[in-house]
């Protein structure tokens, strides 16, 4: 990456212990950017800031810390930027200090983030739009006046200040537009920048040629004003896309940019991800994901590939198993022979599927450009009409011809398409934030209101990725006690799960409760030992009687007691079978696309009443199954969480993606939902639908503006009075016409209990990368 | 008309004012944190 911390203060990680919190504090390390006097800049994301109060209790906290330099909270993005003297102190003093504030933070990587070129561009923007409203303000002004009948000379002084306060300006606010036509014409295509460009520039020249020369009409006041409204739509359009993305950046862990290397000796060093090559020993504690691809060379332990492979039930890693950079190490320590060096990995292979995948979404044309293709040349063809007539009709005066032509492109320029539909976009995302959904661009909206498959992964995705119990055998209270003080000993998913399923009774008191790695839990209790855990482990210590289940699975056991099977099963989402159902009284296909065993998929498919399901899918056959559908002519949604769905989450027309899924996952969808219920995708449709619905309500009304004002344009009636006013009036319809997209029925979703989107990302998220 | 010479400058002149600071404040990074602006003002500095 290209954070230049370097080794600052690599001395200050000395003290910190040899465990899971060292490689988090060379994270730290290497978030930083070294400024110009020698301190050293962290930006943090503390979540949990939310109001005036948290301000002041960290600033004063951390302000008066040996070695800041600077301390400043910023409560709409919820971080903390903090300059330390990286002599005297190290960002894990700050971390540790915001945390016993109350306040888990994490360092925003700056490289990573390219805050400054955003901000460069959003700054851009706003200063344009201030621009234009000044110069269309002042140049309204003066227009008026020669509205009202100023005359001669002081109407050529008013027309002449005009034409210096509108040229630069319109040079200045107008690069956008001009920029994005080019690049459009440039490519042979004609995007709706096109018409926007030529009105406003031929109006600047007319009106420039006019004031020069005396003439009686100029435009200067309706180029500027079309400029300040479109600018309007872009600047929000903008707003949207940053918010979604500083929600995203907050939802993502800060990703694993190096591990634990065991150098011959015995001792361990943290090596950035790009110096690891394959050969070196790493070491993964649990509780982490594994940085690299790798093969297992010592230690036992489970671990959860459901983020890998949508395999939903966690597997024992031995020495000798190959496990996938993003697994994550649930219980034990292992030491991992690297197999492949990190852009060689099974992630690095994922995002280039994900990348070419990508390619064919570009394609895509927003509903605004396809507008344009039709309208510019109609347009266009107008104007030119209207030319070549009136020089039949006044038998060749040019100068009256071409400023009939000229005026009729400037009342037909698409302001009202213009704002068409980034006003529709940016209330939809509003709408969409307050049910918990993150759209990351407009054109997402359009794609989802047109898809007619909805292809969705199992594991993360229609169930939680936690898994629950579904059978237990275990009936004694004496042994129920037991069993819950053993689950409670363990942080493995299945022994929560066991934990929630018997949440009624005691915990008995054992000793030398020990967690066997790749086994399961035991103790000693007043009835002798107990075992929890695989079940030919438990079976050990059982009655020998004891019938094994062929499948294995978890058990439970006390010495010489019979043996208590306990079957796991999957806990499907709030809302899944509510959103299937909807979605298919809407028409919509559904079928279930999953890397899990055809057994766990056909019985969640049967749940659900999904006809049509897929097992054992790798992340190559799932886009396959999405190109096989898209060239049956599907446009297909697809909602995913892995890192194994990341490539088909690109391939689809439009994909969603819960928080809680991986990194690279949420990255790849157009839609993440911060919210547990899967409702959420009937939600985001809905709203998409009534998105489009105005959308096109919103192209008719700019249409119908177009049937009046084309004929007195044509007729050779328009005066700069007249196309101030109709043009304003018509932008005003269109936008208020969007706005009724902010009442009326609310999402199903939006009946559960709000929570910020951007607390999500506290610590309960799991994320790889 | 002799009137229209000052007005109409003195009218541009306060609207670039405006504009300039617009553009001043924005530079000087005062919209980066609305809601914590918003917030700071109820603070009491103590020192």
């Amino acid at each position: 990456m290209t954070c230049c911390g370097g080794n600052i203060a690599a001395d200050g990680a000395a003290g910190v212990s040899a465990s899971a919190d060292f490689s988090r504090a060379e994270e730290l390390l290497h978030a930083g950017r070294e400024r110009d006097d020698g301190t050293v800049e962290y930006v943090f994301s503390a979540p949990d800031i939310h109001c005036g109060a948290c301000i002041s209790s960290i600033e004063r906290a951390i302000g008066p810390m040996h070695g800041i330099a600077y301390v400043r909270v910023n409560l709409s993005l919820r971080r903390v930027t903090v300059h330390l003297d990286p002599a005297v102190t190290g960002p894990v003093e700050v971390s540790g200090a915001l945390a016993a504030l109350g306040f888990p933070a994490r360092p925003v990587d700056l490289g990573d983030l390219d805050e400054l070129e955003r901000k460069r561009r959003d700054s851009e923007l706003l200063k344009s739009l201030a621009v234009a409203g000044f110069a269309s303000a002042n140049i309204m002004l003066l227009s008026v006046s020669v509205w009202s009948g100023a005359e001669g000379a002081t109407r050529d002084l008013f027309h002449l200040i005009s034409a210096l306060i509108a040229i630069p300006a319109v040079f200045y606010a107008g690069r956008v537009f001009f920029r994005s036509a080019w690049g459009a014409l440039r490519n042979g295509r004609v995007n709706m920048d096109v018409p926007i460009s030529l009105a406003i520039s031929l109006a600047t020249g007319m009106s420039l040629f006019e004031a020069l020369t005396g003439g009686d009409k100029t435009y200067f006041e309706a180029a500027t004003m079309l400029l300040f409204f479109l600018l309007i739509g872009r600047y929000l359009d903008q707003r949207m896309r940053e918010r979604v993305r500083t929600a995203v950046v907050q939802l993502s862990r800060l990703s694993a940019k190096g591990a634990n290397v065991l150098t011959g000796d015995g001792e361990m060093r943290y090596l950035p991800l790009d110096e690891i090559e394959p050969g070196m020993t790493v070491r993964v504690f649990a509780g982490e994901r594994l940085p690299v691809d790798g093969t297992v060379e010592n230690g036992l332990s489970d671990v959860d590939r459901s983020l890998v492979t949508g395999e939903s039930l966690p597997v024992t890693a031995e020495a000798g198993t190959a496990l996938e950079a993003g697994a994550m190490n649930l219980t034990g320590v292992l030491d991992i022979e690297v197999t492949n060096t990190a852009d060689k990995s099974f992630l690095a292979e994922v995002r280039a599927m994900m990348e070419a995948a990508e390619n064919g979404r570009g394609a895509y044309v927003r509903a605004a450009d396809r507008a344009a293709r039709l309208y510019a040349p109609f347009v266009h063809s107008l104007a030119a009409i209207a030319f070549v007539a009136w020089m039949v009709i006044t038998g060749g005066d040019w100068h009256t011809s071409l400023y009939i032509a000229i005026a009729l492109l400037i009342i037909t320029c698409p302001c009202a398409l213009g704002l068409a539909v980034p006003v529709v976009h940016v209330i939809g995302a509003t709408r969409l934030f307050e049910n918990g959904i993150l759209m990351k661009d407009g054109a997402a909206l359009e794609r989802l209101a047109e898809a007619d498959e909805a292809v969705f992964d199992k594991t993360g995705t229609l169930t939680t990725g936690t898994p629950t119990v579904i059978g237990c055998a275990i009936e004694r209270p004496s042994d129920i006690a037991i069993a819950r003080a053993l689950a409670a000993s363990s942080g493995h998913p299945a022994s929560r799960a066991l934990l929630t399923h018997l949440d009624a009774g005691a915990t008995a008191r054992g000793t030398d409760i020990a967690e066997h790695p790749g086994l399961g839990v035991e103790g000693g209790f007043s009835g002798g030992l107990a075992r929890l855990g695989r079940m030919a482990w438990v079976a050990e210590i059982a009655e020998p009687s004891a019938v094994q289940d062929p499948s294995g699975g978890l058990a439970f056991a006390t010495k010489g007691g019979s043996l208590h099977a306990i079957k796991l099963g999957e806990h499907v989402r709030d809302g899944a079978a509510a959103a299937i159902d909807a979605l298919h009284n809407a028409g919509l296909g559904t079928r279930i696309v999953s890397g899990d065993a055809a057994a766990q998929v056909a019985g969640l498919a049967d749940r659900l009443g999904v006809t049509e399901w897929h097992a054992d899918q790798s992340p190559a056959d799932k886009i396959a199954r999405i190109e096989a559908l898209r060239a049956e002519g599907k446009k297909v949604l697809f909602v995913g969480d892995g890192i194994n769905d990341a490539p088909a989450l690109a391939a689809g027309h439009v994909s969603m993606a819960p928080a809680s899924g991986s990194d690279v996952g949420r990255t790849a969808a157009d839609f993440v939902f911060t919210r547990d219920s899967l409702e959420a995708v009937t939600a985001a449709r809905g709203i998409a639908l009534r998105a489009q619905a105005l959308v096109k309500q919103n192209f008719g009304l700019a249409f119908a503006y177009n049937v009046i004002a084309v004929p007195i344009a044509m007729a050779g009636m328009v005066t700069p009075l007249v196309a101030a006013i109709a043009m304003s009036a018509s932008s005003i319809v269109v936008v208020l016409n969007s706005m009724r997209l902010t009442r009326g029925d609310p999402a199903p979703a939006a009946s559960r209990p709000a929570r910020s989107a951007l607390a999500v990302g506290t610590g309960s998220m799991e994320a790889a990368e | 008309m002799t009137l229209l010479t000052v007005l109409i400058p003195i009218a541009l002149f306060l609207g670039l004012l405006g504009l300039g600071a617009f553009i001043w404040s924005l530079n000087s990074g005062q919209y980066e944190d609305l809601d914590g602006a918003a917030a700071r003002i109820l603070e009491d500095d103590e020192d």
